[in-house]
């Protein structure tokens, strides 16, 4: 490698875009893809539909954003922080779609910051309090294994613009579970302090998990129309990843997913949502119209 | 959040791993800084977070750093001044073709 910078090997061509000093050579997701509605679809519908999706990752994100400056290191700081933004990325995306699909052209941050709590339809799990750094890790096995589930199927979606998040979701989201995954099997298979704390972890985000197969009347009908995807048939599959890592790390899993019940889909959120969106939405809302 | 109460055990530092990169056009691995991890597995996903977020590298080497033996400054002179004044080491009295790359 020739020149003086380290990072010269590491630029693309970039077409004159001076941005980026190194690390170029960036796709977008959405390049090229048609985004009229797909013939049947009622836009309405698809809207919530993206906001479902768009909110799970949102919200996640904020909460996982809740360990930069108080993670025990700062590589996994950094580890978490980068997850939070590749969730930030599909929720700009998907809520950006839901926009052009209730017709309305709000956009993503239209959404981000000027709904309420009680409009936000993301699942519980994805709000749930932060709790220690093993919670964080299971909350996110939980999440990752589900999302990835999910967006695998969702990559095949009738509509190509849900088919192109979801392309570019499977790749973030196996990285995530992966991450997940690993510090799984150290904390539980660990020390027996580590053990007992990851152990614990699992106790506290296993009532909540009964919800992600929840089947919500939008879904069903996208479902139907090939555009969606249906949560319920993926309890199965999900289940045996959760068994899988958890025997690997020496830890219980319970025998099965709680019943499912529609909650934070409908709106009908625990008592964390309100703070943490107030957390997030705080500054846009002080000084609206505000660029930097 | 009741678990997060009681103090755990202290905990040993990480040890530190040292970080080579290889960019998309780059032909070799680079130094690009250094990182603590639990065990090497972690190493590279530390390294992953810490050193490629930008889209800069394919690949990534992460070596412990007790295990590089390097030159020590103290003996720079004897170690390297000899070569300052042999400039007829450089292969730059040949005429290279110019369909040769990377020299």
């Amino acid at each position: 490698m020739s020149g003086e910078n380290i990072f010269t090997g590491m630029v693309e061509e970039h077409d004159g875009d001076e941005r980026w000093a190194f690390g170029t050579g960036f796709t977008e997701a959405l390049a090229g893809v048609d985004t009229a509605l797909p013939e049947g679809v009622d836009g309405g519908e698809l809207a919530q539909y993206c906001q479902m999706l768009g909110d799970d990752a949102l919200v996640q994100a904020q909460r996982l954003s809740q360990w930069v400056t108080d993670a025990p290191e700062l590589e996994e700081e950094v580890a978490l922080a980068n997850i939070a933004l590749d969730l930030i990325g599909q929720a700009r995306l998907l809520l950006a779609r839901a926009g052009q699909a209730d017709g309305t052209g709000r956009d993503e941050d239209a959404f981000a910051y000027r709904r309420e709590a009680a409009q936000f339809r993301n699942v519980r799990l994805a709000a749930a309090p932060r709790g220690d750094f093993a919670r964080a890790i299971v909350t996110l096995l939980a999440l990752s294994s589900w999302r990835l589930a999910l967006m695998s199927r969702l990559s095949r979606s009738r509509d190509p613009v849900l088919a192109a998040i979801a392309a570019k979701a499977v790749n973030e989201l196996t990285y995530h579970r992966e991450y997940a995954v690993s510090w799984a099997l150290r904390l539980g298979d660990g020390t027996e302090y580590s053990r007992e704390r990851t152990a614990a972890a699992v106790a506290q985000v296993w009532p909540d998990t009964g919800e992600l197969f929840a089947t919500h009347p939008v879904e069903a009908r996208l479902a139907e129309l090939g555009v969606g995807v249906d949560p319920g048939p993926l309890r199965a599959e999900v289940h045996d990843v959760l068994v899988q890592v958890l025997t690997a790390a020496t830890l219980d899993a319970p025998a099965a997913f709680p019943e499912s019940v529609l909650a934070g889909r409908s709106g009908d959120h625990g008592p964390e949502l309100a703070p943490l969106l107030q957390e997030m939405q705080e500054v846009a809302r002080a000084h609206p119209e505000a660029t930097w | 959040m009741s678990a997060d109460d009681k103090p755990g055990p202290v905990r040993p530092e990480w040890p530190l791993y040292e970080v080579f990169v290889r960019g998309k056009r780059g032909l070799n691995h680079v130094h690009v800084g250094s990182l603590h991890a639990p065990d090497e597995q972690m190493a590279l996903h530390n390294a992953r977070n810490l050193y490629t977020r930008r889209n800069e590298g394919v690949s990534i080497w992460v070596v412990r750093a007790e295990d590089i033996t390097a030159s020590s400054p103290d003996e720079k002179d004897p170690f390297f001044e000899p070569s300052g004044d042999k400039v007829y080491r450089h292969p730059t009295f040949y005429p290279v073709p110019e369909d040769v790359p990377h020299i």
